[in-house]
């Protein structure tokens, strides 16, 4: 019965109706303040998504997830506060910057393995930090920006509403997942599992370790200043607290809750965790009371998170079924069985 | 000249306790190759079992020391039994995230149960010593004192006693020292009550002359990363040269270039290390 039910999520035609549900979810919601706490989540879900590029298929923990976040977040807005630049080249502008740092970045850390590459992050996170809190003729210092511009609606929209605004973070989420949809099944996306695997083994196959390592972590930090930017452009107003080390924690939460290294697992993370957040709302400051023994008893028990834990289930239930059965039902979920071979 | 002289004393003041803290820290990655991130929340709990045990309770200040030291080294060894020992099969990034999910833990709870302010602990050592022009705080000169005193002591820990033998052993060589006996569980154990007591006194020891606050290990554990990274991960004598490395560029950097940048030289120095030579300054070779 419960296999039955698991099948509903793995058929291919689950994804349009999310899609769906998504949306119209700005209809069926109570009041605007559900819709921007959903686009809110959104735009997390993007920044998570780019963590599982390089932590999740890549193998390398990235600590400064959230340092690039927030490079993408100061960009768009000194460029739109203080330069005077309209939305959309500031945005183009603050992706293309997070993407140049993370390659500046990743060329010099990803030399280094495993834990030298997770203390140094944790260090390049922190320098971030600093610097928008420190260097005040560029970023203002702790006052942070204000007056961040609000995306151009060409006179057809006005972003400055929420409900457009959460149509926009909609697109771009959906354009993130399709992207990763293409990478996970690309040979590139093979590649980066196949180091995650093991450096020397991947190496001995003929793969460039150094530019496959670097083109993931280009890949996250794109992500991550998309979100950023997105971010400010809803927010439109930011401190040097968005590089905060708990921002990165958070991303890790929600990667780990939803299953790291797979597809749907950022999206289910995130909207999970921010969801109950948002009803414990008396638990905001002391959230990781309980996040944090989370984190522990997850990796512990279920280092796949919900979907990796799910799809491993699923794939053991098949197995069991039989071989005859388990052909008819590996047509159906051509993609989601090698999802589950993937997290093997 | 004076002022030269001060800079020594704040170098040598900062070296000894980060000295301390990164000395917990590579004794762990020694024994278990596990980077505990969570090694900045056991200082912090350090410092606010001392606020608490000398405010609220009022034991004098070496009591409450010690029976901080006690206590965390009791959390280090719970911790070991209760989130590294369960890992220790597991692929290496579970350990990061699990460490960095007890950091989060015990920042949130001490924020709980003491709030964020800023708090002072005042040590009965707060005179200041003039010797021939020169000007020395006592606090300063106990801590200088203390950092000596605790490594000649575990130095002799480690290398007269057989128990301590039995962690160097470990270090040394893992599949040798079960070969010859060796409880590895005990081993582990031990080494997270040693770097517990190392936090807690260093914590003690540096918040007289600094404040109390949840979030204070952050820094120092990031530098106390630094710091084992320039000495080589899990080498002794590295942590003590890179503890004093790290003090004194933030001592006369801080005070003849910018304070403003003063936490930015560390990280720099790191990232100008990393870029030229990755496995360590120090280190014999890459891990």
């Amino acid at each position: 019965m419960l296999y039955k039910l698991g099948t509903l999520f793995l058929r291919p035609s689950t994804k349009y109706v999310l899609l769906a549900l998504a949306i119209v979810f700005p209809l069926i919601a109570h009041n605007e303040y559900q819709v921007y706490v959903m686009a809110t989540a959104f735009i997390w879900a993007i920044a998570v998504y780019g963590l599982n590029i390089i932590t999740g298929y890549c193998g390398q923990l990235n600590l400064a997830h959230g340092g690039f976040f927030a490079i993408g977040s100061y960009a768009l807005g000194l460029l739109t506060a203080d330069y005077g630049w309209n939305f959309w080249p500031a945005f183009l502008a603050a992706i293309l910057i997070s993407a140049f740092l993370g390659f500046l970045v990743g060329a010099v850390s990803l030399r280094l393995k495993e834990h030298y590459f997770a203390i140094f992050t944790l260090c390049v996170g922190f320098i971030i930090y600093l610097l928008l809190d420190k260097w005040e003729e560029l970023t203002h210092g702790p006052i942070g920006v204000r007056d961040i511009a609000a995306p151009h609606g060409f006179g057809l929209v006005d972003f400055t509403d929420t409900t457009p605004f959460y149509y926009l973070v909609l697109v771009f989420l959906v354009l993130a997942i399709w992207f990763m949809g293409k990478l996970s099944r690309s040979l590139m996306g093979r590649t980066f599992i196949a180091i995650r695997n093991g450096d020397e083994l991947a190496e001995s196959l003929g793969i460039n370790l150094m530019r496959n390592k670097v083109l993931a972590f280009i890949l996250s930090t794109t992500y991550a200043g998309l979100a950023g930017a997105l971010y400010a452009g809803m927010i439109r107003f930011i401190g040097p607290e968005e590089a905060n080390i708990n921002h990165t924690f958070d991303i890790i939460t929600y990667l780990l809750v939803g299953g790291i290294g797979t597809i749907s697992g950022p999206l289910v993370g995130t909207l999970g965790i921010v969801w109950i957040t948002q009803s414990l709302q008396f638990l905001e400051e002391y959230r990781m009371i309980i996040f944090g023994p989370l984190l522990v008893v997850l990796v512990i028990f279920f280092p796949r998170g919900i979907v990796g834990s799910f799809l491993t289930w699923m794939h053991r239930k098949t197995q069991e079924m039989g071989p005859a059965k388990k052909r008819k039902e590996s047509k159906v979920t051509p993609s989601a069985t090698r999802e589950a071979e993937n997290n093997a | 000249m004076n002022l030269f002289f001060q800079q020594v004393i704040n170098g040598l003041t900062l070296g000894s306790i980060y000295g301390l803290v990164a000395l917990g820290l590579t004794l762990v990655y020694g024994i278990l190759h596990i980077p505990n991130f969570a090694h900045g929340a056991l200082y912090m709990v350090g410092a606010f079992m001392t606020y608490t045990l000398m405010i609220d309770l009022g034991a004098p200040y070496w009591t409450a020391m010690a029976g901080s030291a006690v206590i965390v080294a009791s959390l280090g060894i719970l911790l070991e039994r209760l989130v590294f020992y369960p890992l220790r099969h597991s692929p290496p990034i579970h350990h990061k995230i699990a460490a960095i999910g007890v950091l989060l833990f015990l920042e949130a709870t001490v924020q709980l149960f003491w709030g964020a302010d800023f708090r002072r602990i005042t040590s009965p050592y707060h005179g200041i010593l003039r010797f021939e022009g020169l000007i020395i705080p006592e606090q300063r000169l106990l801590i200088i004192c203390g950092a000596i005193a605790l490594l000649i002591g575990l130095q002799y820990f480690l290398r007269k006693t057989m128990t301590g033998a039995t962690i160097i052993a470990m270090a040394q060589n893992r599949d040798g020292a079960f070969l010859v006996g060796i409880d590895s569980n005990r081993v582990a154990m031990m080494t997270f009550g040693i770097s517990g007591a190392l936090a807690a006194i260093a914590a003690s020891l540096y918040a007289p002359i600094n404040l109390v606050y949840p979030s204070m290990g952050n820094l120092v554990i990031m530098k106390a990363f630094v710091i084992i990274i320039l000495g080589g991960m899990g080498s002794i004598p590295g942590a003590i040269l890179g503890g004093m490395i790290i003090g004194f560029a933030e001592a006369f950097g801080g005070f003849y270039l910018a304070s403003a940048y003063k936490d930015l030289i560390s990280f720099g120095l790191l990232v100008i290390i990393l870029s030229v030579r990755p496995q360590g300054l120090f280190a014999k070779g890459a891990h």
